[in-house]
């Protein structure tokens, strides 16, 4: 697909986001919510270039929402809280990735988990801090300096959430085209190929690691400014779980592939729950399911697919 | 003579009922999208209206998946009972009303999405929610951002209304202080002179708030007990056996829980299997909604409580017609009996409809807008299946609070209260403006001698 067309269809996809959430006000919130979890799934993406899955990505999501929910208190600026979230994030992603990178695949996916349940602890037992599983709730935030009707906010947030992700979207495109992009094939085809050729597979890998965190924390951060409540189940294996779900709906293929499937997942899960209250998880699954049988490559392959075949019929 | 329950009324269908033309591929996705966007446009109009609805939509946020589920799905059905006997009876004003239930199983941030749902898409009049503390704490300052009255029905933090202000949340049951209070104050009174105590209570917010409460407490109204143990297993937890060793080792008079659910029928019967219950008084201030799973696995001469004056076999109900009658019907429809989450969810229903009968009587009879029902909540005093409820100015409910002490009869396969103390609210519940922490701190141990009698179990 080439580059012009990339754009389009980039610009082409926020218009419908905006579309929606203009038509349909209640889903302004849960497209800012998809895009906030599509961020960080697009670091996943990133690490499953590697070959690698990490179970426990939600940590960063949630370092930076408790971040976002403790220094609101002090500077409730969104445009200073946001950046300072997203860069602890992908600080402790440096600490933490220092030790995980030197570990592939089920080990490297399992210490992930290990660490972000660590976190899920912390923020659980540390109770007269975080007020536990009851969790925190955040004063409203300025936007460069303004202080927004709740609508406004509302639509601030969104465009802010849509301008990340073309940001980081076309960052990723242009990553996974360089050099240090092509190395992470490297690694899930033979790493042992790549040392020869002088290349650290472990510093190729921190360098997506810190990138993952560092976007992790941009949609955790956004995720804390929407709901404006934080708990500790945003750490919980659970919300791992559902970025590396979210990522193979979507399809790895593709840097579209993790917005597609945020979108879709949770467009699914508000309209399973609206339409049977207690069986929608069963609907969830059925879909996941659908994919993983039907369609390996995602929403987006899929699509995809289905574009070629007009083109040579 | 039970009243003929009419089925509820079917959900609504979103993006059902769509035509299409001529089934390609594109069609069909192009019709799906159509029906996704009509369903949500329908909400576009949604405004605060002052004219008569063709029905009162009600969404209910309840656990209907996840471990909180055994209060959430009997709060379901005590709903669906209740306003299916309510739209019989004529529904409120003429107008019938309707329930839409939303899942609180997935989390805080669906839950926030949910309520906007309900608010904008679904254009419904009044929410009700929560189980989940965390949900409460979240949708109250919702409810004032979005204008739509709601009640708070079952969540228990008292830091709601404490740290916060708002127009349109209201409590219509009482929170953890009174709750676990009345409790302390049963146990000062019961065994007074008991000289140890160890806790064991799930390892999250209410295991450690409610804790705090009766610590507090107790350093007021009795100082100089000992602590033997604070032990937190993990929220979901089905083995206790390193927590019941050491509660036989360690011999406390006392152990206190305020686990609820799955964790604490395990934790009751693995007690008993282990012969706990024999060396220590348990108080178990939510034992109530455990009863009829545990059995005989809790044996008679424990303390235990229902979050409220909510027992089926209340000594004193205001209408033992009204109890007799719930009871009866819930048992004959879910075959089972009611606990305490059927109560506050009965009070959630009385609350709204006295309060739109305030509102109308208010106005002459007119329809009151969202702004005028919510300032009919104020201060509103409703009937309870067992008592009656008053809305505070603040917002928080004052609702009567009955504990007793477990006896087994013939007549149930179950543990049933005796020597049951019903607690006026305003006696246990902090004042308006007062933290709980800080109101608990001025307790005196006068106190218990002013508690009420204890009435003994009749069969």
């Amino acid at each position: 697909m080439s580059r012009s067309t990339e754009i389009l269809l980039a610009l082409i996809g926020a218009a419908l986001v905006l579309a929606l959430a203009w038509a349909v006000p209640w889903l302004r919130f849960v497209m800012t919510i998809a895009l906030a979890k599509g961020l960080a799934v697009l670091g996943i993406l990133l690490l499953l270039r590697a070959g690698q899955v990490s179970f426990g990505h939600a940590l960063y999501l949630a370092f930076a929402a408790y971040a976002v929910a403790f220094g609101a208190s002090v500077v409730p600026e969104t445009l200073v809280l946001l950046p300072l979230a997203a860069l602890g994030a992908a600080l402790l992603g440096l600490v933490v990735g220092l030790f995980v990178v030197r570990y592939r695949e089920i080990f490297f996916g399992m210490l992930n988990l290990a660490l972000s349940m660590v976190f899920y602890s912390v923020l659980e037992k540390f109770y007269a801090i975080t007020h536990g599983t009851d969790g925190i709730r955040l004063p409203p935030t300025t936007f460069a300096g303004q202080t927004l009707s709740n609508e406004a906010q509302g639509w601030a947030m969104l465009v802010l959430a849509l301008l990340l992700s073309l940001g980081f979207g076309a960052l990723i495109r242009a990553y996974l085209a360089s050099p240090m992009g092509q190395a992470l094939a490297g690694i899930k085809t033979r790493e042992t190929r790549l040392e020869f050729m002088g290349i650290s597979g472990r510093r190729v890998l921190l360098a997506a690691y810190v990138l993952s965190a560092l976007m992790a924390g941009c949609g955790g951060a956004v995720l804390a400014m929407t709901t404006r409540h934080v708990t500790p189940a945003l750490a919980y294996w659970t919300a791992s779980g559902e970025l590396v779900f979210i990522a193979i709906l979507g399809g790895a293929g593709s840097v579209f592939g993790p917005f597609l499937g945020a979108v879709a997942y949770e467009l699914t899960r508000v309209y399973a729950a609206a339409l049977v209250a207690d069986a929608w998880q069963m609907i969830l699954g059925l879909v996941l399911l659908l994919v993983i049988l039907f369609a390996p490559g995602g929403l987006w392959g899929m699509g995809r697919a289905l574009l070629a075949r007009r083109r040579s019929a | 003579m039970v009243a003929k329950i009419v089925a509820p009324p079917a959900l609504s269908q979103p993006g059902s009922g769509h035509v299409l033309g001529p089934v390609t591929r594109r069609a069909a996705l192009l019709g799906a999208m159509g029906g996704v966007g009509s369903l949500a446009l329908a909400g576009r109009s949604a405004q605060a209206q002052a004219s008569k609805p063709a029905e009162i939509k009600v969404g209910i946020a309840t656990f209907l998946s996840g471990p909180s589920s055994v209060f959430g799905v009997p709060g379901r059905q005590a709903a669906e009972m209740l306003f299916d006997e309510l739209n019989e009876a004529g529904g409120i004003g003429g107008v019938k009303v309707r329930p839409i239930f939303v899942d609180e199983g997935p989390g805080v941030d669906h839950f926030v999405g949910e309520y906007r749902r309900l608010v904008q898409s679904e254009n419904v009049n009044l929410i009700f929610a929560g189980i989940s503390s965390a949900d409460c704490l979240a949708c109250a300052p919702l409810s004032d951002e979005m204008k739509r009255p709601t009640l708070l029905w079952d969540c228990g933090t008292q830091r709601i209304f404490e740290d916060g202000k708002y127009e349109y949340a209201f409590r219509t049951q009482a929170n953890a202080t009174p709750e676990v209070l009345s409790a302390l104050l049963y146990l000062l009174r019961a065994k007074p002179d008991f000289r140890s105590i160890a806790v064991v209570n799930q390892d999250y917010a209410w295991g450690r708030d409610s804790w705090d409460i009766f610590r507090t407490g107790l350093q007021a109204l009795k100082p100089g007990v000992r602590v033997a143990a604070e032990l937190f297993p993990r929220f979901g937890a089905t083995d206790f056996s390193t927590e019941i060793t050491r509660l036989l080792a360690l011999r406390p008079d006392v152990v206190l829980s305020t686990t609820w659910g799955g964790d604490l029928d395990a934790f009751i019967r693995q007690s008993f299997d282990r012969k706990l219950f024999e060396r220590s008084t348990f108080v178990l201030p939510l034992a109530e909604s455990s009863l009829e799973r545990v059995g005989k696995s809790l044996p008679a001469g424990h303390i235990i409580g229902a979050r409220g004056d909510h027992w089926f076999l209340h000594p004193s109900p205001r209408d033992p017609a009204l109890l007799a009658r719930f009871t009866e019907n819930y048992r004959k429809r879910f075959n089972t009996y009611p606990i305490y989450s059927t109560h506050h969810m009965a009070q959630a229903v009385f609350a709204m409809k006295a309060a739109y009968e305030k509102a109308i009587a208010a106005k002459g009879g007119a329809w009151p807008t969202d702004a005028e029902l919510a300032a009919a909540f104020k201060g509103l005093e409703f009937p309870s299946l067992t008592g009656s409820v008053r809305i505070r100015e603040d917002g928080q409910g004052l609702e009567d609070q009955l504990i007793g002490t477990t006896l087994h009869t013939d007549k149930y396969p179950f543990a049933v209260m005796t020597d049951m103390v019903v607690f006026p609210a305003a006696s246990v519940t902090a004042p308006v403006g007062q933290k709980s922490l800080d109101w608990l701190k001025t307790l005196k141990p006068d106190m218990v001698q002013a508690l009420p009698q204890p009435v003994a179990y009749k069969p």
